[in-house]
């Protein structure tokens, strides 16, 4: 028995080695096979059916219009440009179902930590009946709920007859200003600074140990800069309030009801995720550490900037940005109820229009790739930013 | 419990049933008044729900309809349950002829068993059954489904619909991913760079797409790639494009899992003279996978809601044909009561595996703190 | 050991692999069906009135499912030997051109770009027809003319979405839409009040409008803006089965045309003595055996389907909900486009 296994660790090394290199030399032939099976079906399939592969029909004229985009876009555009309107679509959609997801969770997170009995069981139960429904399930309610329920513009829901919600949208009041642009400059200016005294503050606390009125001093700057620019140079703000004209409101911003529904399910849905992220994230931090920090004399509002806040954030932020992810991925069920976001508008529309297939899913899958691997990096960053430097 | 039995005992002694009364007291000066602030709020928040509930009432069930052929039958003010009744069997078996829901029947109870036998920890031989389940009871649903073959006639897949379809899709999803999830991680985790180049290649590819558009490309791309004269119908074609996601993301777990078992386990089984294959498969995956379990039931969760999405190619899941039934003009207008329906189906099979996970969860963690081992 | 078991699995399954393509080939979809015993049939989503419905008992019904079940009777002898899948118009292009079904027998356009660039070929045409627009009556609108500024329900992918732009291009006016992904979802919208208007092809409309809560209350106007030809999708790499498709359509035509019934065809593949009848029916020459048939193949067609004639009334027609009318339609005979050609 002894002998054997010293003869088997003798051996092992050279043999171990050279058996890897040997499955991994030939598992890569056969996928090489399969790839190549794989290429030649598809230009077999693609021969037989008179088919050819090419990006040329990108600078075709589309000949479709679309009911609602962020850039412009006429039926004489190209299917480039349809491309684009997806994808910023999808943004769109995205970018509105994290901020409201992120603020609806945040709120229901801390509320189910709340020493308040009912209003933790309200979160609780919250959260219980929204994440184990299924996502599609909510879109196709609320998409009910506004489209189908909601009352036609003549006998919309007016918030103070400013803001109106009809099934044919939600329609807001626009804002704009004469003289906006030297007003938004003055903004940019009063970010710029506002950040260099923070920056600022946090040398001098680090040098002297003592801290300088950053908060206050901050809002004075940014609210102040641009207030003081509009009443120098006379800016004029105008607000647009939608009227109804004939059958629908004209002016104003209008919203589709199918972004609507889609952002509202989304936030809904990914909210009861991220409120339990927010919870055990915060509860992941050690109780020895509030403690400590009572003993330091930190006042409750310090300790959790200070302490409890960037210790729950190193826990919160990998899953949170995978969380996001998801929610990126699924705004993909647009294509249900109709909102063009890309898979609605390019792999579905424009698709069907040119018959490109392979090219259009190759491009789709392209795009949520690219915006996943950048989520990652984002959230790789943060994490090797805020990573515990042991000493 | 003992109190309960000796108040029934003697009815004559008020003694117990105070103290199970003072308990409630104090529960609810702890909890419920703490400060008149919170006690105001407490009392505002339940007199809401209760109103919430108090108005349902009436139309989910006092002034229901529960039977009739079509919307026009439903003339109470409450819901009209009898669009979800007059089609349950619709709802449940999809198309399936109706001499043969018995084979569906047989299926889903074996299924039922099963998972009893599995998921109840009192019943012996888990790892006997969990064989059968993941080796044997796929193909005999499969035969007694599709049939065709053996005696049974055969049931096109066409038919197949309602919640049937929808298990079918989740249950092959779960079974078929989980040897490709588990080879994935492995690979993953190997020193080998063309094994661990793959799998993350791989994982990540699959990870980073939406359901949806995973479905799509299975229906108009994959079929490109097949060899001319193969042909998957559209259910097999969305299993597939199901697997491919869902493998990905198992790995991702079953990867957590193996970086949890502790290194003393690969170093005890090199010093017994163990390989890579007979470490893995004795050693380390089964104590990997006893740790991930909570994880995988939760993605069996998130599979489960995600099978609605096959409704964009075209299959009748619960989901869509709840909605294709009330689009039928006889039904016109019983959206909310198909949606609250599907909505209690998925709730109850979801919020029944939430809780059986974090049970799971809790008794690990405490089995794992008393014997003090590593987290 | 063990792993070199593994390797021979793996060389094995890929012999496999790499050896059915050489089997298939050369087979193009006519031997693919017979292989399978069925033809695999895209049809739309299963609730237009008249064109497909899949009613509470999963049977399915309408002009596009009979047509599907004639193909059946033609090359199968079985018209129960088919499988429906229901496809949003999006994807059913793709679902073609990637062989996931045979071939589309539901409301597709014939255009030029779609027959030369997607390299489709139309079997012919069953039915002819135009886009229309159908509003609410209470909105009092007369002309297509006066829709400027409407929301406009259509679905995703069709010629019906091009003729619209180009309509309300050419005449100055602006629109929005709202894009359905099958015929329900408009129809829903358009209930709803999503929409002011929704426009397809006007058999589909009018099929439609059964479909609404009230049929009453929605008028269709007067203009028809396109032409849009419809009729059976086949890819283009087995031109046998193109031959199969368009014959199972020009026999049907050409039933009618002479008076051949579901109900007497049996009668009179044995008692007929109009020659052309008897060169469809079988009982002289070989012409199912040219397209690969059966002899009697056109008999157990009609047997199981009965003439065009039969389908589109029983599903489009006066005997049906949608009380289309045949306008074009109609065989040539009677003053519409129908025309087969000669058995010869």
């Amino acid at each position: 028995m002894n002998g054997r296994s010293e003869i088997r660790t003798w051996v092992s090394p050279n043999w171990r080695w050279l058996r890897g290199w040997l499955s991994q030399a030939s598992v890569l032939l056969l996928l090489g096979l399969g790839a190549v099976v794989a290429t030649q079906n598809l230009s077999d399939n693609l021969a037989m059916r008179g088919l050819s592969l090419g990006f040329g029909f990108l600078w075709q004229q589309a000949g479709f219009g679309i009911g609602f985009s962020i850039i412009s876009f006429t039926e004489t555009d190209t299917y480039w440009r349809v491309f684009a309107v997806g994808v910023t679509n999808t943004l769109v959609a995205a970018g509105l179902g994290i901020v409201f997801a992120t603020v609806l969770g945040f709120a229901i997170g801390i509320a189910r930590l709340a020493p308040n009995w009912s209003v933790s069981r309200l979160a609780l139960v919250y959260v219980e009946l929204v994440r184990n429904l299924p996502l599609l399930l909510h879109v196709l309610v609320w998409y009910n709920l506004l489209v189908r329920a909601m009352p036609p513009p003549r006998e919309g829901i007016s918030v103070a007859n400013v803001a109106f919600l009809t099934n044919r949208g939600l329609y807001l009041p626009a804002a704009s200003a004469s003289n906006g642009g030297v007003v938004f400059a003055a903004l940019v200016v009063a970010v710029v600074v506002t950040l260099f005294w923070v920056y600022a503050g946090r040398v001098h606390q680090y040098r002297t140990g003592r801290q300088r009125p950053v908060a206050a001093v901050s809002a004075v700057i940014l609210v102040g800069l641009p207030l003081l620019t509009a009443l120098t140079f006379g800016a004029r703000f105008r607000i647009e309030v939608p009227k109804l004209h004939g059958f629908n409101f004209i002016g104003g911003y209008s919203v589709a009801p199918e972004l609507v529904a889609l952002v509202v399910a989304l936030a809904i849905y990914n909210a009861s995720f991220i409120a339990e992220l927010v919870r055990a994230s915060i509860e992941s931090v050690n109780r020895g550490q509030r403690d400590a920090a009572a003993a330091l004399g930190l006042r409750r509002g310090q300790m959790l900037r200070l302490v409890i806040i960037p210790q729950a954030l190193r826990v919160l932020i990998p899953p949170l940005s995978n969380q996001y992810l998801q929610l990126l991925k699924a705004s993909s069920l647009a294509t249900v109820i109709g909102y063009p976001d890309l898979m609605n508008v390019f792999a579905g529309t424009a698709l069907n229009q040119t018959g490109r297939a392979v090219e259009i899913m190759l491009m789709t899958m392209a795009v949520y790739l690219a915006i996943s691997a950048a989520i990652a990096l984002a959230s790789g960053i943060f994490n090797h930013l805020t990573r515990i430097v042991e000493q | 419990m003992s109190t309960r039995i000796s108040t029934a005992g003697q009815p004559f002694q008020a003694a117990p049933q105070h103290a199970w009364f003072r308990r409630l007291m104090a529960w609810a000066r702890g909890n419920l008044f703490p400060t008149p602030f919170d006690a105001a709020l407490n009392l505002v928040i339940v007199a809401l729900f209760a109103w919430l509930v108090a108005s349902m009432l009436p139309w989910a069930l006092l002034d229901a309809t529960w039977s009739g052929g079509s919307r026009a039958d439903c003339t109470g003010t409450g819901a009209c349950w009898a669009f979800v009744l007059s089609r349950l069997d619709q709802f449940i078996y999809g198309f399936y002829p109706a001499a043969e829901r018995w084979r569906v029947n047989l299926a889903g109870t074996v299924l039922i068993l099963g998972l009893a036998a599995l998921l109840i920890r009192a019943v012996p031989g888990k790892r006997v059954t969990g064989l059968l389940m993941l080796l044997v009871y796929p193909p005999f649903a499969f035969w007694l489904l599709k049939g065709g073959f053996l005696g049974l006639t055969g049931v096109q897949t066409d038919r197949w619909g309602g919640l049937m379809l929808t298990l079918v899709v989740g249950v092959s999803g779960i079974v078929l991913s989980f040897p490709i999830g588990v080879a994935l991680a492995l690979g993953r985790r190997s020193d080998l760079p063309v094994f661990h180049g793959l799998s993350v290649l791989f994982i990540e590819l699959w990870r980073g797409l939406p359901m949806v558009t995973v479905l799509f490309m299975a229906i108009v791309m994959l079929p490109y790639f097949l060899p001319a004269g193969m042909k998957l119908d559209s259910l097999g074609l969305a299993i597939a494009g199901i697997v491919m996601f869902q493998s990905a993301c198992l790995a991702e777990i079953v990867k957590g899992g193996l970086q949890a078992v502790p290194k003393g386990q690969y170093e005890a089984a090199k010093a017994l003279g163990f390989g890579y294959w007979r470490t893995s498969v004795y050693i380390v995956l089964p104590q990997a996978i006893r740790i991930v379990i909570p994880g995988l039931v939760n993605n069996s969760i998130a599979l489960l809601k995600d099978t609605t999405l096959v409704m964009v190619v075209g299959l009748f899941d619960l989901l869509n044909i709840v909605a294709a039934g009330s689009s039928d003009p006889r039904w016109l207008g019983s959206a909310t009561e198909g949606y609250i329906f599907v909505g209690l189906v998925f709730w109850t099979l979801c919020f029944a595996m939430s809780r059986y996970s974090h049970r799971l969860e809790h008794s690990l963690r405490s089995r794992r703190q008393r014997l003090g081992g590593v987290s | 050991m063990r792993h070199r078991v593994g390797e021979i699995v793996c060389a094995a399954a890929m012999a496999a692999l790499l050896a059915v393509p050489a089997a298939a080939g050369s087979n193009g979809t006519v031997d693919a069906i017979k292989k399978r015993g069925e033809v695999v049939c895209g049809v739309s989503t299963g609730q237009s009135t008249g064109m497909s419905t899949l009613d509470n008992k999963g049977d399915w019904q309408g002009f596009e499912v009979d047509f599907c079940r004639a193909l059946a009777a033609a090359l199968l002898g079985d018209a129960t030997k088919v499988k429906f899948a229901p496809l949003e118009f999006k994807v059913a292009f793709a679902s073609l051109q990637s062989g996931a079904v045979d071939l589309l027998a539901r409301t597709a356009t014939w255009t030029f770009s779609r027959d030369a660039e997607l390299n489709l070929d139309w079997a012919g045409i069953y039915i002819y027809d135009g886009q229309g627009f159908m509003v609410a009556k209470k909105l009092n609108v007369s002309s297509a003319k006066e829709l400027d500024g409407a929301t406009i329900c259509l679905t995703g992918g069709s010629t019906t979405e091009l003729n619209l732009a180009d309509y309300f291009r050419t005449n100055g006016m602006s629109y929005t839409p709202i894009v359905g992904n099958a015929r329900e979802q408009n129809q829903q919208n358009l209930e709803a009040g999503r929409c002011d208007v929704y426009t397809n092809e006007l058999g589909g409309l009018a099929s439609s409008r059964t479909a609404m809560k009230n049929p009453d209350d929605w008028v269709l106007l007067p203009e028809v803006i396109s032409k849009e030809p419809t009729g059976p999708v086949v890819r283009q790499d087995d031109p046998r089965f193109r031959d199969i498709v368009y014959w199972t359509l020009a026999t049907l035509i050409a039933a009618e045309e002479l008076g051949i019934k579901q109900a007497n065809v049996r009668e009179m593949a044995s008692s007929s003595d109009n020659p052309e009848v008897k060169r469809i029916l079988g009982t002289t020459g070989e012409f199912g055996a040219m397209l690969g048939l059966s002899k009697d193949w056109a008999v157990r067609m009609i047997e199981a389907t009965g003439n065009y004639g039969e389908i589109f009334d029983r599903n489009l027609g006066q005997g049906s909900p949608v009380k289309l009318a045949r306008g074009l339609n109609r065989l040539w005979t009677d003053g519409g486009l129908l025309y087969a050609p000669p058995f010869r």
